[in-house]
């Protein structure tokens, strides 16, 4: 398993609705990030309980407005009294205003941090992390994890502030009118809370189905879609619709029973309150006749009945966001956990001048020669010599995929790696860069160990052309660029020349300026590892190393650029790896690698004296062709 | 794009009208409550008439319990019709994109597609959801509370002249507002995600060429764009509902002076006061509802005319022409004065004037430069895209005189880029034939040099494969790929340079196992090496979209100056020392 990334432990389940395992911690991070607004965030808490009381104090102010004026008809005071309760509920609308207005600065400021975050701890993260996860699992955390925080940020702080002032100063004032009605009020909300237990608990265990069957789904057809050329070319259509359909009906029925089981809960709610409310008519009247109570009171306290049922149906509410938010922000933060690349390195990649006596000054521009600084300034000239000293690696901890191997390239020769697929020569080069790190052994540069060369400066100095090409969104000019961002288009076309691309690029329909998108989907293979190569070219690095870069380029473009290669290749050290045996021939040295073993190594005319595995190889060649 | 989604609404039309109607009464219900109310206040109360309130009171209690029982029940069948309304688009999407051609799966990009069977669908279900509650509910409860508020007073229900329109104004011009800036947030979301995407599938590339910093500032500056367009458009938002709140005050405060006056001229009862106020308010809450609605309904809109878009885009190439009965005799392959370009509108032809004719059962080579169009070539046998002149035939007949099920059982072909499926290896490689024994699958895995790899791991055919074949390595997935395609048992099966991570020497021991077992099958082979094809019964050299030379090794030897190029040049090394 040279280059396939490791299947995750426990495989895929990233769409699964997962209840936090750590709430306490989660919270308290998620806190670190909302905490930075404490001062806004205490003014949103002002906000809303101002505008609470004035919601509150507004209705309680419907009791005199009916007592005290319009049963006399004292109109004067009516105008006074319509004034007050006016300027009330004024204050209270533009106090919720506020809070809204903060609350959504607060939560997108938060989570543009927190997205922030996100991406750059990606970003320094080794490869086997993304060896055990599927691109999709780390996306939903970028989208659907961020989203679902987002909304409990926006959402939730206000509303349970909101909820639990307005049910504590309803309740409040429905004592102060009238205890007897309130100890009703208050059998319905024992009522209610039931409800809330009972669906809310049948709600959640299907809304857990339900986000295990569209995990299901989903998954279904991102793989089908993404393979549906060749759901086509071997005419599978019927059988993936047949696929489909089953998932699509498993989460319908799931979805069916958790949304009727959410979705019955406002109306039910409702209506109990309403219960109330009929009931609280009733008493109230009877109250009434018997002089305990007063139809202003009734008036406003039927308002508060209304009112205080809310809370309840709210905050219940909440607790699914919250939760789901939970969930999402711990798989964020269980990134951002990671332990980042180990970076300890001391020596610094710089470009130098060399005097005639060949003595090195650190210099800003590009000069063609490079050194590596230590620590305390001394400077060792790049020369490009790579040694690898009895190096052990695996993937993972039981499994050694490279044994024992010791090699070494000399400044300026053309290393070749040969072998049959899964023998561990991509492996290889993925140590060079530190892309993994190795468990035995020690593999040095320039005699430096690379451990203590700086990560970046290490990948800066190693040009790197794979075998899967990647390309980015943006114009080819920029996909070449990639290599250096400070090239020049002159450089740049210079470069696209170098690679034998200028052809091709010329043809395309803005040339260097065509915008490529979808991983330039428009381009063959062949194409693709020309732009890879001009990247690698306008890098202009002093060591390369060669993936299989030409593999889907036919022989006969090969050919063309051939002197192209060269003269990219000339003065550097160069790593190959190539199913043609005709492209590694003239190698100084060429590797045979078996199993993670280097069984044979010599130039190609020793190889073929051994008569070995090279001889094997390259005589199946011979008698092919 | 209503009209394009209703029929889908398909089996779930019954539960959406019992829904609706159950709301609606729901509502009416729960507005009569003020009105009894009233008469607890207005003539039980002055009367001093217990039975009177107790006998309201009841009719009340019953009246909510009601209103309780249909609002549940309307929630169900909301569920059910959404769940089902939703389940029906998603098949329906997924049916149709069954039925694209290859053209049509990049007009959209898979990306998109697969947003479209998930995400936008699920919009539109919960909107649907949502709307069968709040859409009737709204409507329903405005006019009947507006009757009933009418029917105490219309002297005072003249407010809601003013009310009413100063609200929808408002609605109006906060949507409109609004609506452009929630497209640009999604433009800028997916601006966001793209290259989230990219980081992930070309990490490799972004370390190695030391260029996570540039990566991440991209990344910043995208955030930064997106924060600032959610600030605006939420921020605008968040001025709807404080002016819908100032409104209804004031219009409290109109109704309670005007009002307290009709009281006291005695127009008005007081009961009839308090439960006008009531309605004020369930009115005022039912428009803040619509307007959500109207919120929610403009998102749903641009989701609903993106999954209209797949339901309606026009499958490039269809069954139209073929005649069901018709299978294909033979594995003879035509070409007659074939044209084809991707791009309706591109002036050139990526393939010109394609004439060949291949017998069946012949082993056919095609070599040819990167962008000489080979893969082109072949995708056209199989009709994965359409010629755009001349005919393509196939065991005697046009290719499009069979339904693409016969054609494509007919032709087997292995991609440049392939995929594996997650599942067992046995799994995959039953793709090729779904009834295939234990037997005919380890043949084709023989033939394919894949049955030894196979037989090293742990559990064997039954290892399971990871999504996209990630743990299997490149030369491996060729060859499960190979097996696959072989299993197919077809009259022609085409290689599309589907060797290149397979050593020489396994390269050519499939070759061998073809020829060996598959003698009827005709085979055509891309590939880079000459060593792949020299044997082959007829060799294409293409060139710049057209054929520029063929005929056999020897033959092409002489007369193909592009084939003696490339031959001597991979032949360099062995004849100097094989």
């Amino acid at each position: 398993m040279a280059k396939g990334p490791m299947p995750g432990p426990g495989g895929r389940n990233k769409h699964g609705f997962q209840r936090p395992t750590d709430l306490r911690r989660t919270i308290r991070k998620l806190m670190g990030y909302v905490g930075r607004y404490k001062f806004l965030l205490l003014l949103v808490a002002v906000c809303i309980l101002g505008s609470t009381f004035c919601s509150i104090y507004g209705s309680f102010l419907l009791k005199p407005l009916i007592n005290d004026y319009i049963i006399p008809g004292d109109f004067p005071g009516l105008a006074r009294q319509l004034a007050v309760m006016g300027v009330v509920y004024a204050m209270g609308a533009l106090m919720s205003f506020g809070s809204n207005r903060i609350m959504i600065y607060v939560s997108q400021r938060t989570v543009s941090a927190l997205r922030d975050d996100l991406f750059r701890r990606m970003q320094s993260l080794p490869l086997r992390f993304f060896d055990s996860r599927t691109h999709g699992e780390l996306m939903s955390s970028f989208t659907n994890d961020i989203e679902t925080v987002s909304e409990m940020i926006n959402s939730s702080f206000a509303t349970l502030i909101t909820s639990s002032l307005t049910f504590v100063g309803v309740l409040g004032m429905m004592f102060y009118l009238n205890w007897t009605l309130t100890l009703i009020s208050i059998a319905f909300l024992f009522i209610m809370l039931l409800v809330v237990k009972g669906i809310g608990g049948k709600s959640r265990v299907n809304f857990q189905r339900q986000q295990a069957a569209i995990g299901s789904l989903n998954g279904y057809i991102e793989e089908m879609i993404e393979g549906q050329k060749v759901v086509k070319v071997f005419g599978h259509e019927r059988k993936s619709i047949e696929g489909f359909a089953q998932r699509n009906e498993t989460y319908r029925e799931a979805g069916t029973l958790a949304q009727a089981f959410a979705g019955a809960m406002m109306p039910i709610m409702g209506n109990v309150s309403r219960i109330n409310y009929a009931v609280t008519c009733c008493v109230g009247g009877l109250l009434a006749i018997g002089g305990v109570f007063d139809v202003g009171s009734l008036a406003a306290y039927l308002n508060y009945v209304k009112q205080v049922s809310q809370p309840i149906n709210q905050i219940s509410q909440q607790t699914n966001t919250i939760l789901a938010a939970a969930a999402g922000a711990e798989r964020i933060f269980s990134i951002m956990d990671q332990t980042p690349e180990v970076d300890e390195g001391k020596f610094r990649l710089v470009n130098v001048q060399k005097a005639v006596d060949g003595t090195l000054t650190e210099c800003e521009q590009r000069s063609g020669h490079w050194a590596w600084r230590a620590e305390d300034g001394t400077l060792t000239e790049l020369r490009g010599d790579v040694r690898f000293d009895h190096v052990d690696f695996g993937y993972t901890e039981e499994k050694t995929v490279l044994h024992d191997i010791s090699l070494f390239a000399k400044p300026g020769q053309k290393i070749a790696f040969v072998g049959s697929t899964g023998a561990g020569k991509t492996t290889i080069t993925n140590l060079i860069n530190r892309f993994y790190e190795i468990h035995d052994g020690t593999i040095t540069y320039d005699g430096i160990d690379i451990r203590d060369i700086e990560k970046d400066s290490l990948r800066r100095s190693l040009g790197i052309v794979l075998q899967d090409t990647h390309l980015f969104t943006g114009t080819v000019m920029e996909n070449i660029r990639y290599g250096r961002p400070d090239a020049t288009d002159e450089e740049v076309i210079a470069a696209a020349n170098l690679a034998g691309a200028s052809t091709f690029i010329r043809h395309l329909p803005e040339g260097f300026h065509t915008v490529l998108s979808g991983d330039g989907g428009n381009l063959s293979q062949g194409e693709r590892q020309l732009l890879n190569i001009a990247r690698a070219a306008v890098a202009d690095p002093p060591v390369l190393i060669l993936d299989e870069a030409t593999s889907s380029i036919d022989t006969r473009t090969e050919k063309l650029i051939e002197k192209g290669m060269d003269r990219l290749m000339a003065g550097r050290t160069v790593f190959v790896i190539a199913h043609r045996l005709s492209t590694v021939r003239n190698s100084q040295a060429i590797l045979v690698l078996e199993q993670g073993r280097i069984i044979e190594r010599g130039d190609h005319e020793d190889l073929l004296a051994q008569k070995g595995r090279y001889y094997q190889l390259y005589a199946g060649l011979a008698e092919l062709g | 794009m209503l009209k394009q989604l209703f029929p889908y609404t398909k089996g779930c039309r019954k539960w959406i009208v019992l829904g609706v109607c159950c709301s609606a009464l729901e509502s009416v219900f729960e507005l009569l409550l003020p009105l009894v109310m009233a008469d607890i206040v207005d003539i039980g109360i002055k009367n001093g008439d217990q039975a009177f309130i107790l006998s309201a009171g009841l009719k009340m209690v019953l009246m909510a319990m009601f209103a309780l029982a249909l609002g549940g029940g309307a929630a169900v069948l909301a569920s059910i019709a959404s769940q089902r309304f939703g389940a029906n688009l998603r098949a329906a999407q997924y049916a149709k994109v069954q039925e694209f051609s290859f053209r049509n799966i990049e007009h959209f990009s898979t990306s998109s597609l697969i947003t479209r069977l998930t995400t936008d669908v699920t919009m539109l279900q919960n909107t649907l959801f949502m709307g069968m509650r709040l859409l009737i509910r709204a409507p329903s409860m405005l006019i009947s509370a507006l009757i009933l508020a009418i029917g105490i007073s219309t002297q005072l229900s003249r407010v809601f002249l003013f009310v009413i329109p100063l609200i929808a104004v408002l609605v109006v011009l906060v949507i409109s507002r609004v609506r452009p800036l929630f497209r640009t947030l999604q433009e800028r979301t997916d601006d966001l995600n793209l290259v989230v995407q990219e980081n992930l599938t070309a990490m490799r590339v972004v370390k190695s060429f030391v260029r996570e910093e540039e990566e991440k500032e991209k990344f910043s500056q995208r955030n930064l764009a997106l924060r600032s367009t959610s600030e605006k458009a939420f921020g605008f938002m968040s001025f709807l509902m404080p002016l819908m709140m100032l409104i209804i005050y004031s219009t409290i405060i109109a109704v309670m002076w005007i009002g307290g006056h009709m009281v006291f001229d005695g127009t008005l009862l007081v009961g009839k006061l308090i439960s006008f106020f009531t309605y004020v308010t369930e009115i005022l809450i039912s428009l803040m509802m619509v307007s959500m609605v109207f919120m929610m309904l403009s998102r749903a809109i641009v989701c609903g005319r993106r999954v209209a878009e797949v339901l309606t885009e026009t499958p490039e190439i269809t069954d139209s022409a073929a005649d069901p009965t018709l299978t294909v005799e033979d594995g003879s392959v035509e070409f007659d004065h074939v044209y084809f370009k991707y791009h309706p509108t591109a002036e050139g032809w990526n393939l010109t004037d394609i004439n060949v004719s291949i017998p069946s059962g012949v082993t056919v080579g095609i070599l040819g430069g990167t962008g000489s169009a080979k893969s082109t070539l072949v995708s056209l046998i199989p009709r994965l895209y359409e010629a755009n002149e001349g005919e393509v035939r196939v065991g005697g007949h046009s290719i499009k005189e069979y339904t693409l099920e016969q054609l494509r059982d007919a032709v087997a072909m292995v991609l440049q880029k392939n995929t594996l499926f997650s599942g067992s290896i046995r799994e995959n490689l039953r793709w090729g034939r779904a009834d295939a024994t234990d037997e005919e699958i380890a043949a084709a895995c023989r033939a394919a040099c894949a049955e030894e790899f196979i037989n090293a791991f742990p559990d064997g055919y039954d290892t399971h494969i990871e999504q996209g074949g990630s743990n299997v390595s490149g030369g491996q997935k060729q060859r499960l790929c190979i097996a696959r395609a072989i299993l197919r048992k077809p009259k022609i099966l085409i290689f599309d340079d589907s060797t290149s991570a397979v050593d020489t020497a396994t390269d050519a021991r499939i070759r061998e196992a073809l020829r060996r077992d598959l003698p009827g099958v005709t085979k055509i082979i891309i590939a880079q090496r000459v060593s792949s094809i020299a044997d082959a019964d007829l060799i294409l050299v293409m060139d710049d979209g057209h054929i520029s030379a063929m005929g056999t090794h020897e033959e092409l030897l002489q007369s193909s100056s592009i084939y003696r190029e490339v031959y001597q040049q991979q032949q360099e090394g062995v004849s100097l020392h094989g």
